[in-house]
């Protein structure tokens, strides 16, 4: 039984060495590159002492990232990688959380890095990869490594303004690689487009795979997508067979009429998550790409990524949406009440999730931890922790579980996850803000916010880049005189979710 | 003009729109600009920026924004 990600590395490394793995199109690291210098990091975190640690990749998106990543789990510790576009602020609160005794960097990145608060050592990929492995003490690492233990942790929006890491260990992710190559009929001929940032758990499905098959993984420069012509070409240059992308990232080529112009060629597996996919734009990549296979991928971060599939098997209409389908062999989908009963057939309930694929909780925060990893509450007879999702779900007249809404002010924009909550607590820490609340606008897919105070919409914007993301940043930014109330004294947000909508 | 840098001002307002040249190649627009943008010019102007025109030499400037809007305009 495999316990460890890093075996498909070692395997495949002596199937195909010389075979390309991971390319941005200009630079690329076969099997035997990749190998070689994930041990000699390994190596360097042994002879550092580094072991059992959370260590930090502050990369720009690269081959050699990905090389990091591995090489961090083969000296027995596991990675943490940040947005290097991410504001100081936010990268602050997470180096203050992890306390990592060491960050991996580029020649770029280093230059930021220099400025951060950070108590550990920098180092540049380069200066660490050269290394002479020590297979003795590699080996040693890798028998004496549990599949419960973590290989990465990943960040992501936290309503109290604080991101929380979300730890993920072997034996979660080997699961999901295996149920996932089954779904998706990966093999050794399959190439990769890769869309998703380094620095989420979206990368899994391309990263694990191309190891386990001795597949190739082309990461697409993010400029491409803004330029969808740019991006199809990109995708027939390189023979590009198999995307796993969100949504946003298939429709802005769709939307714009690029299949005109150019029709990507080879493409014969298309895996979509994160949103839902409009009909519409779907059925423009199905008139080009009739004989593809497509997939709706569901789940979120704590439970690894994805862990619930849908493969399309007929036509929707307009205003259909695509169903979530069911889950992967060896998890299994809850849907409870208030009260954690299972609700009957047909109904709504929040989408709890158990099984392998339930991450190990929130890095360095058993409140919350607590809060969304709970007991089964339909036994009590020994410990089992499943994880509330906040989707609320139901199942459909064929069986098939279906998204219907969120519970809380979660939400999914340009395919990326974020709490309202938190971009309020970062307006309210402003100066001359009285009061700030933020509604997403689903029809425009724009986060609108409203606020009460002195300062201009404009120098607002510019104070908030200093501290979210970018894409966490409202579309629009609107002053009130007053922010209206309901009877109970709280923010009116169906009220000012219609004022979006109309505006 | 005007409609089009307030359309701009909204997503960045701490850039110079009615100068920079070069907003795509020191990359202060980003994909979500990109889409935020045609889909403003698209309720704005009345304009459908397809794909052949969504390269960087048409979103460096403002100026060349509004050439290919009024281009565009003139088309239908």
């Amino acid at each position: 039984m495999q316990t460890n990600v890093i075996d498909y590395l070692n395997e495949i490394v002596h199937k195909v060495p010389e075979k390309l793995a991971f390319s941005n199109g200009e630079e690329g690291l076969s099997f035997r590159e990749v190998y070689e210098q994930s041990r000699s990091i390994g190596t360097y975190l042994h002879n550092s002492g580094i072991y059992k640690e959370p260590v930090v990749v502050f990369m720009n998106k690269h081959p050699k990232t990905i090389t990091a990543f591995l090489g961090i789990i083969t000296g027995g510790n596991y990675y943490v990688p940040i947005d290097s576009e991410m504001p100081e602020v936010r990268i602050g609160l997470i180096l203050e959380n992890i306390k990592s005794k060491l960050m991996i960097c580029d020649e770029e990145t280093i230059e930021i890095a220099k400025k951060f608060k950070f108590d550990g050592k920098l180092v540049t990929y380069d200066e660490i990869s050269n290394e002479k492995a020590d297979d003795g003490a590699l080996q040693e690492i890798h028998d004496n490594a549990l599949d419960i233990e973590p290989i990465y942790i990943v960040f992501t929006s936290g309503s109290t303004g604080i991101p929380k890491g979300v730890v993920v260990c072997h034996r979660s992710v080997i699961d999901f690689i295996e149920n996932l190559s089954d779904v998706l009929e990966f093999n050794e001929n399959t190439v990769f487009g890769n869309q998703a940032p380094l620095y989420v758990d979206a990368i899994l499905k391309e990263v694990y795979p191309t190891l386990k098959f001795g597949a190739t993984t082309y990461l697409i420069p993010k400029e491409y997508f803004m330029f969808p012509i740019k991006l199809v070409e990109f995708i027939n240059e390189y023979k590009i067979n198999t995307l796993c992308w969100v949504v946003s990232a298939f429709t802005m080529i769709s939307a714009f009429g690029t299949f005109k112009t150019v029709v990507p060629k080879f493409v014969h597996t298309i895996a979509f998550v994160s949103e839902v996919f409009p009909i519409k734009q779907f059925n423009r990549w199905k008139e080009v790409l009739p004989n593809a296979k497509y997939v709706n991928l569901y789940g979120p971060t704590e439970g690894t990524g994805v862990c619930c599939y849908y493969e399309v098997d007929r036509e929707f209409s307009l205003e259909e949406r695509i169903p979530v389908g069911k889950p992967f062999k060896n998890t299994q989908i809850l849907l409870l009440d208030e009260e954690g009963k299972q609700v009957p057939k047909g109904a709504e309930g929040e989408i709890c999730i158990r099984g392998t694929s339930v991450v190990l909780g929130y890095y360095n925060d058993a409140e919350k931890t607590a809060n969304s990893f709970v007991q089964n509450p339909l036994h009590s007879f020994y410990p089992e922790a499943i994880y509330k999702t906040g989707d609320i779900g139901r199942y459909n007249e064929r069986g098939e579980l279906e998204f219907v809404s969120r519970k809380d002010y979660q939400i999914k924009h340009m395919g990326q996850r974020i709490e309202l909550g938190e971009i309020e607590v970062n307006v309210n820490m402003l100066d001359g803000i009285k009061q700030a609340a933020c509604v997403y606008d689903d029809k425009k897919n724009k986060i609108v916010l409203y606020y009460v105070g002195t300062v201009e919409s404009g120098d607002l914007a510019v104070s908030l880049k200093a501290s979210l993301p970018r894409y966490m940043i409202p579309n629009n930014i609107i002053k009130l005189e007053q922010i209206p109330m309901t009877s109970n004294g709280k923010i009116d947000r169906v009220t000012l979710k219609n004022m979006a909508q109309k505006k | 003009m005007e409609q089009l840098l307030e359309i701009l001002e909204e997503l960045h307002p701490e850039v110079d729109f009615e100068s920079c040249e070069t907003l795509i190649d020191d990359k202060i627009l980003d994909s979500f600009d990109i889409i935020s943008i045609i889909s403003e010019v698209n309720d704005v102007f009345d304009v459908t920026i397809s794909a052949e025109y969504i390269i960087p030499d048409n979103f460096n400037s403002a100026k060349a924004l509004y050439a290919l809007i009024e281009k565009l305009e003139d088309e239908e």
